[in-house]
């Protein structure tokens, strides 16, 4: 019995194996081939280290030769690829890790040559353009970690924005809009919770009106009352930047981490927040039985409903702070559809993290990284057509969502109703 | 592999069959009331008079009726058409509204059919459209009769290819189509994009193709400006080949299974991912016909933006047709109607077209959730089983 058990395990094992060799091998070629190939041999690439205005330590830029680099690059791919084909390693996570990090340096390296490149302004709005993805996906976990799946995010992102920004017009005041927005969100998240739960309604089908009634009601708004009304309802200015005594001193960690907005300050303190609820609180307990088994969860006392309420509730809130980072967290001003699919991205961030808070805003902090990339790499002129730098976080959510780089489990009871 | 129904008394059956139906068109029918009466509660909110705006919007959706007796008078008079066209025009352009919905509302219904949700009908009429004006415009020396199959061919073929990558990844691994559609969707607006400003642009500033040839469009039926084509027809046709496939057919059979109860479909031998990757085949196959037939029927060139709105709309409109392409045609028209005389309400009563979203988003809770509409009415109906349309992050 024993035997035939092993021999399955290492029959899948070995495709695995080979998979991820294989795909290692073909990246280090290709990196070789594209880069490689098109980088002349004298050609430096700068990185830049320092950001202009921030308060950190000066240190000197990265000089990196360009060629000599993706060269060494393809040889790490290549040749983890064959260790991979001849020993093979089990954490899959090692191996994307390598995959990813030899791919990009690569071509940053080809993009940047005899080029300046700042290193430290891409990270730095990789963690700002991370924040409203974070912002969804948190929205995701709590809610879906109690069962209950939501879609809307999107939609309640759009009108939370909205909101944000015509409050903080009319008061004057910009906390005044992040707290209606926070408020908006809440209570979008109330509706679509008592429509799945009392109504028992199909969660996609709700969180999908909700996105189509966001979509209307905040460009019928938008028309209606913004385009004529002008600056007097459309231009609240943003949250100023804070730095953080000391921390911000710290070169390139200190511009990237210690010198954002309030916004981006409360999603990573969120993230924590919600790592330590869900996983040493008995709040957290209660709700991660009723996502995994509420029958047994009832019969022990927790109210699946209330429950249930409360987390999609503060999913919602959570939402409407992210919406209020696209108007009152970033440009002061709202557009129609601004949130351009960032509400799914973050689902996408939340799978992909599986339905961890840390876990959530490390991809998050990936897709981030694609989108920061994408802007850069227009402005170093990169002979690919800016179209489709700019689809590439839809891509690589794509592709996170095929489960190839890491298999995530949903909650047991994800998306089901429950009936006593 | 057939489904038997006991057999009742004649007449018995007839008569409950007719207040099942009565029971099927009551609910769809209260929400739409009810979504306009909500709406019109948005547009007093908003400072407008509903009554003013609604009678634009019956104007402009299906025609004055004085104009129309003046017109079929002065045609019996003088045999003169002019008034007669000017009359009809409103509700042709309905029609010539509805023909892309009737589609796009298939295509979302087959997949709910199969227990898929196509989220990203916009993307995929946006790529059926490109299709289709690619080889209405690059084909050249065809006789029609040859160029425009070949051009309604290729959006269809487009769009289905275009929808086989998310049926193929929930298939094999599980990858949620809710999400993948709508990646797919920002996909195909930045590839419009692309081919618009560049491979596909025509040598004009504007980023838009070049006009499809006269072989490849669709006939038209009345002189300019009346726009109304062959397309609604072969949407009607369309959508009793659907109704065909799903309720006379083994296939049809196997992908109704597949939707009520994957499980219980595999367990009798069947190939779930065949039936997801053949039913987004054709799902967004008819999606893409969406694109083009309205590129070849009505505007003849694809510019940015051409597809707005089609994909919610089109989920919309098989909710509230409940996956029935009977249904589905019925709520395209109604949509047709809305959204063609939307156009004059905005015009007319300053009422912002995105108003139909909203009665829309509306529409959708009440038909998803009828126990609200049984409970606003007091209804007292046995609940009638409900279609489960999509589980969970899937398996």
């Amino acid at each position: 019995m024993k035997t035939t058990n092993r021999k399955i395990i290492s029959e899948s094992e070995k495709r695995q194996r080979v998979y991820f060799g294989v795909t290692l091998i073909v990246i280090g070629l290709l990196i070789y081939l594209i880069f490689g190939l098109n980088t002349p041999a004298g050609a430096m690439a700068t990185f830049g280290l320092n950001l202009s205005g921030a308060h950190a330590f000066e240190v000197p830029d990265l000089v990196l030769p360009a060629q000599t680099g993706i060269y060494a690059m393809a040889t790490i791919a290549v040749f983890a690829g064959a260790y991979q084909l001849a020993r093979g390693t089990r954490s899959t996570g090692w191996l994307t890790g390598i995959l990813a990090f030899t791919f990009v340096v690569s071509f940053l390296l080809w993009a940047a040559q005899d080029k300046s490149f700042s290193l430290t302004g891409m990270l730095s709005s990789s963690v700002v353009r991370a924040t409203p993805i974070v912002l969804a996906a948190l929205c995701g976990v709590i809610s879906e970690r109690a069962a209950v799946i939501n879609i809307g995010i999107e939609g309640i992102m759009l009108m939370a924005a909205q909101i944000a920004v015509i409050t903080a017009t009319l008061s004057g005041n910009l906390y005044v809009g992040l707290l209606s927005a926070i408020l908006i969100g809440g209570l979008i998240a109330a509706l679509h919770a008592y429509l799945v739960i009392r109504f028992k309604v199909d969660q996609t089908v709700s969180s999908v009106a909700i996105n189509i009634f966001g979509a209307g009601a905040t460009a019928f708004i938008s028309s209606r009352f913004m385009q004529s009304a002008g600056d007097t309802l459309n231009n609240s200015g943003t949250f100023p930047i804070i730095s953080i005594p000391l921390l911000s001193k710290i070169p390139v960690l200190g511009p990237v981490l210690f010198e954002n907005n309030l916004v981006v300050y409360l999603a990573i303190v969120l993230v924590i927040a919600m790592h330590i609820l869900l996983y040493y609180t008995p709040w957290g307990l209660r709700t991660r039985a009723v996502g995994e088994h509420p029958k047994a969860a009832d019969t022990l006392g927790v109210n699946v409903y209330l429950t249930r309420y409360v987390n999609v509730i503060l999913g919602g809130m959570i939402a409407g702070l992210g919406g209020a980072y696209f108007t009152i967290g970033s440009v002061g001003r709202f557009d129609e559809a601004m949130t351009a699919g960032k509400g799914f991205i973050g689902l996408a961030a939340m799978i992909f993290g599986n339905w961890n808070p840390i876990g959530a805003y490390a991809s998050s902090l990936i897709f981030g990284f694609a989108d920061s990339l994408q802007v850069k790499l227009q402005i170093l002129r990169i002979p690919i057509p800016s179209e489709f730098l700019l689809m590439a976080p839809y891509i690589v959510t794509m592709i996170i969502l095929t489960g190839v780089v890491g298999r995530a489990t949903p909650p047991a009871a994800d998306g089901q109703p429950y009936e006593k | 592999m057939t489904t038997t129904a006991a057999p009742a008394p004649h007449a018995r059956n007839k008569e409950n069959h007719r207040s099942a139906l009565l029971q099927e068109l009551l609910i769809p029918v209260l929400a739409v009331v009810t979504g306009l009466i909500l709406g019109a509660i948005v547009i007093l909110a908003s400072g407008e008079n509903p009554l003013r705006a609604y009678g634009a919007l019956f104007a402009g959706s299906f025609g004055a009726p004085g104009d129309l007796i003046e017109g079929i008078q002065s045609y019996a008079a003088t045999g003169e058409t002019r008034l007669l066209l000017r009359a009809i025009y409103p509700i042709t352009e309905s029609l010539v509204t509805a023909t892309p919905y009737i589609f796009a509302g298939l295509s979302v219904a087959l997949g709910f059919r199969c227990g898929l949700f196509n989220i990203g009908a916009e993307g995929q009429f946006f790529i059926g459209a490109l299709c289709s004006a690619f080889a209405g415009y690059s084909l050249t020396g065809l006789p029609m009769i040859l160029h425009l199959p070949l051009a309604i061919l290729a959006g269809a073929l487009g769009g289905a290819v275009w929808g086989m990558i998310p049926g193929y990844l929930k298939a094999r691994f599980g990858a949620h189509e809710v999400v993948n559609t709508i990646m797919m969707n920002w996909i195909a607006f930045r590839l419009s994009d692309w081919l618009l400003n560049g491979p596909m642009k025509s040598s004009g500033f504007r980023p838009v193709t070049p006009n499809v040839l006269a072989s490849a469009e669709m006939p038209r039926f009345f002189p300019d400006p009346l726009r109304f084509n062959l397309s609604f027809f072969l949407a009607l046709l369309a959508a009793y080949l659907v109704y065909w496939f799903l309720f006379k057919t083994t296939l049809g059979f196997e992908i109704r299974s597949v939707g009520a109860n994957p499980d219980a479909a595999k367990y009798a031998g069947m190939n779930i991912i065949r039936n997801f990757v053949l039913v987004m085949f054709l799902a967004v196959g008819l999606a893409g016909l969406a694109g083009s037939a309205q590129v070849l029927g009505v505007d003849h060139w694809v510019g940015q933006g051409f597809s707005a709105g089609y994909g919610f709309d089109a989920i919309a409109i098989a909710l509230l047709g409940k996956s029935h392409p009977a249904g589905v045609v019925l709520a395209a028209l109604l949509f047709g109607l809305l959204r063609s005389g939307a156009t004059d309400m905005q015009s007319i009563a300053r009422i912002p077209i995105d108003i139909i979203s909203i009665i829309q988003g509306m529409v959708i809770i009440f038909i998803a959730a009828p126990d609200i509409i049984r409970w606003l009415y007091r209804i007292r109906t046995k609940k009638a089983e409900d279609t489960v349309l999509t589980r969970g992050w899937g398996k």
